[in-house]
């Protein structure tokens, strides 16, 4: 027997649709063989998940928690990956960007200074600390052709041990060194109540927030796809991602493009910091187990992937992708197995990979017998 | 004079250095034949997990453990592997995108957290773990002893590994129809090599290599199962084999080098030596050291990606029709 890919002449609509939902489904399935292989109900762990993210009273309000960061990072990977820029520095950047904006609310809601101006200046720091970030592995790749997947993932590391080293191994202006507390367990100084970022609130499921990050999402996806589908700008980028070469040859500035794309994704990547500061934790997180451990950065790409780097899929994905991931974390303990969400996540997009190929290719099975004397015959595929 | 710091430096960085040194030889067979698999990491957890679970659970004299342990690992990372190589060489997907799937679904939130919560595993100390193999009065010996005699099975297991894939890179048929693979695949192809095949085996090679560089940590490094325990390992394993010019002699001297650095922190600790902010400077180290000879290999002299694989990355079509 012998498989073959070929390529579709023409694509069909409903693959565009139908592969990412297809996708979702059969990694539920793949999912549920694997709880029934270690011994779990996957009828009712399937129905906890759905119940803890969507349905339960509050559930909304926690899994818009989750997703508010994760439309940031789906967004800072969507910027730079359209343009075949690999930055999985997503994670580092959010740190930069929540250290930079904590200090702009400290110094400036400290002061007493009007709430909107404080919140304005967190967002432009925030911003400002992610893209500096994002800059290093992009000067490297723009000047000294340095392979920025790796320089922004190892990077990753390093602005983890800075975070943790402000808050935990040194008394610096983030942490809170006064009171009975910070004795006992190093935290960072709480915001002043003009730096807090206020949320909206809606009488549904007995009081859901939507958090003022959750529109500044909002408004980054129709910058990013403004940038991208009606500017000069997005569409010499999206040349240079197509082919190289024909950029060179159109005269595509191709070193400020890097840097700029960079900038960018890390801009929006650090204004996520920010809000993870000025809407949920109000203080800087330096705990290697809090912020650091939940790896919001690298589920941004499985986001940006599987809306297939359109800004406002990769926001609608954030919040169902966020309500598992919410789910996930209420329920974890004993009766529910961690690290499922991770493996759900992981198998929805190696099936939109593999779907994504299947839709703009036919495969076809042969016997080999029938091809014997019209191709040369191919050893068969090894065994999965 | 064993106890000097260059000498416990460079002892440790031979034991630290040989999981990145296992995972870097798979990452340069898996890429010497065109596959670039960025799902190190993620391997190399499932295989650190698997190995744990091996000798937490079979119940026989250490030897046997501890060998049935690494082939565990040597076949998770496989299965692992199995999967990047399906969408990559069968599907012809995105490489990239497909090796971060790969660490997402397997890495310290996914696979590998599931079975180490699943099987509880975490917070015990291994059952069995690998110890030093030579006699003490080798081990004694000034300078040599502790650097070369001092160290487990597992070190001297990747000295043969080394010597066999640069063996088996320039001196038999099959390694070097891989290199004609991962250089020029339509040639190889016209050649009569099956570009499939090879470009399959090597990747689930790379799979198995990963899977026991992960079980070198949990059985041999740090002999205990924590979420996350390699710490990005792999992605300094895939950077290895950018600095070794894609050679195996040379990935032996890096991951030695950047075993060391990892080494440098705690010895620094232990001997009360500061620099500055010592904990932020020492731990960093790797991941910054990493970062600037990324730099210095890709510019400069080796601008042209001296030794890299023309076809790196790039999936093979055959104009059939």
């Amino acid at each position: 027997m012998r498989i073959s890919v070929e390529q579709r002449l023409r694509r069909p609509r409903w693959l565009t649709v139908a592969v990412p939902f297809g996708s979702v489904v059969f990694a539920f399935l793949v999912a549920a063989v694997v709880l029934v292989a270690t011994g779990h109900d996957p009828v009712s762990t399937y129905h906890q998940l759905f119940d803890a993210a969507f349905l339960e009273k509050q559930s909304i309000d926690q899994t818009l928690i989750v997703a508010t960061p994760l439309a940031f990072m789906g967004l800072a990977a969507a910027a730079a990956f359209r343009m075949k820029l690999y930055n999985i520095g997503a994670e580092g950047q959010m740190y930069l960007g929540a250290i930079t904006g904590a200090a702009a609310g400290l110094y400036l809601g400290g002061r007493g200074g009007p709430s909107a101006f404080v919140i304005a200046a967190m967002v432009v720091a925030g911003a400002a600390g992610g893209a500096g970030w994002a800059l290093i592995p992009g000067v490297l790749r723009a000047f000294f052709r340095t392979n920025e997947i790796l320089t922004s993932l190892l990077l990753n590391y390093v602005a983890g041990l800075i975070l943790t080293y402000l808050i935990f191994e040194s008394e610096s202006y983030w942490r809170q060194t006064k009171g009975f507390n910070a004795t006992v367990f190093p935290t960072g100084k709480p915001l002043p109540h003009s730096a807090v970022w206020p949320g909206w609130t809606l009488h549904v499921q007995g009081g859901t927030t939507i958090p003022l990050g959750a529109f500044f999402a909002l408004l980054a996806a129709a910058v990013l796809w403004l940038l991208y589908k009606r500017t000069r700008f997005g569409f010499e980028a999206q040349v240079l991602g197509d082919s190289q070469r024909a950029a060179r040859y159109a005269g595509v500035r191709m070193r400020r493009k890097i840097l700029a794309v960079m900038a960018v994704s890390g801009a929006i990547a650090g204004l996520g910091g920010a809000s993870q500061v000025g809407d949920f934790s109000h203080a800087l997180d330096g705990d290697p187990n809090g912020l650091q451990k939940i790896g919001y950065g690298y589920t941004g790409i499985v986001v940006a992937a599987l809306g297939r780097y359109n800004p406002f899929a990769a926001v609608l994905i954030a919040f169902l992708l966020g309500g598992l991931e919410n789910a996930g974390n209420t329920l974890q303990g004993p009766s529910f197995p961690a690290g499922l969400v991770g493996v759900i996540q992981g198998i929805i997009l190696f099936s939109a990979l593999g779907g994504e190929i299947l839709s703009r290719h036919r495969v076809r099975i042969t016997r080999k017998s029938t091809h014997v004397t019209a191709a040369p015959a191919r050893a068969p595929e090894p065994a999965a | 004079m064993n106890d000097s710091l260059l000498v416990v430096l460079i002892a440790s960085g031979v034991a630290y250095g040989t999981p990145l040194l296992f995972a870097a030889l798979g990452e340069l067979l898996a890429e010497r034949s065109g596959v670039l698999n960025l799902g190190v990491e993620g391997m190399m957890l499932v295989g650190a997990v698997m190995g744990f679970w091996t000798v937490e659970r079979v119940h026989a004299n250490t030897g046997l453990t501890l060998a049935l342990a690494i082939v565990i690992a040597a076949v998770a990372g496989t299965v692992m592997a199995t999967i990047h190589a399906f969408l990559v060489i069968t599907l012809r997907a995105n490489q990239i995108v497909s090796g971060l799937a790969l660490t997402i679904f397997a890495g310290a939130v996914g696979l590998s957290s599931y079975l180490g919560n699943n099987l509880k595993l975490a917070d015990v100390p291994a059952a069995h773990s690998f110890h030093t193999l030579l006699p003490k009065g080798m081990q004694n010996l000034p300078v040599v002893g502790p650097i070369l005699f001092g160290q487990n099975i597992l070190v001297y297991a990747s000295w043969l590994c080394v010597i066999a894939v640069g063996l088996y890179l320039s001196r038999t048929r099959p390694g070097l129809n891989v290199r004609a693979v991962g250089e020029s695949p339509a040639a190889a192809d016209t050649m009569g090599i099956n570009v499939t095949a090879y470009r399959y085996a090597h990747t689930l090679a790379g799979g198995a290599f990963a899977g026991i560089a992960g079980a070198t940590i949990t059985l041999a490094i740090t002999p205990q199962w924590v979420d996350g325990i390699t710490y990005g390992a792999g992605w300094i394993a895939i950077a290895l084999v950018i600095f070794a010019f894609w050679r195996p002699e040379l990935c032996l001297v890096g991951a030695y080098f950047f075993g060391a650095l990892q080494a440098l922190a705690p010895q620094l600790q232990a001997r009360n030596i500061s620099l500055g902010p010592t904990v932020l400077w020492s731990n960093s180290l790797p991941y910054v050291m990493t970062v600037l000879v990324l730099v210095v290999v890709s510019s400069g002299t080796a601008r042209r990606r001296l030794g890299a694989p023309a076809a790196l990355g790039v999936a093979y079509v055959r104009e059939e029709h």
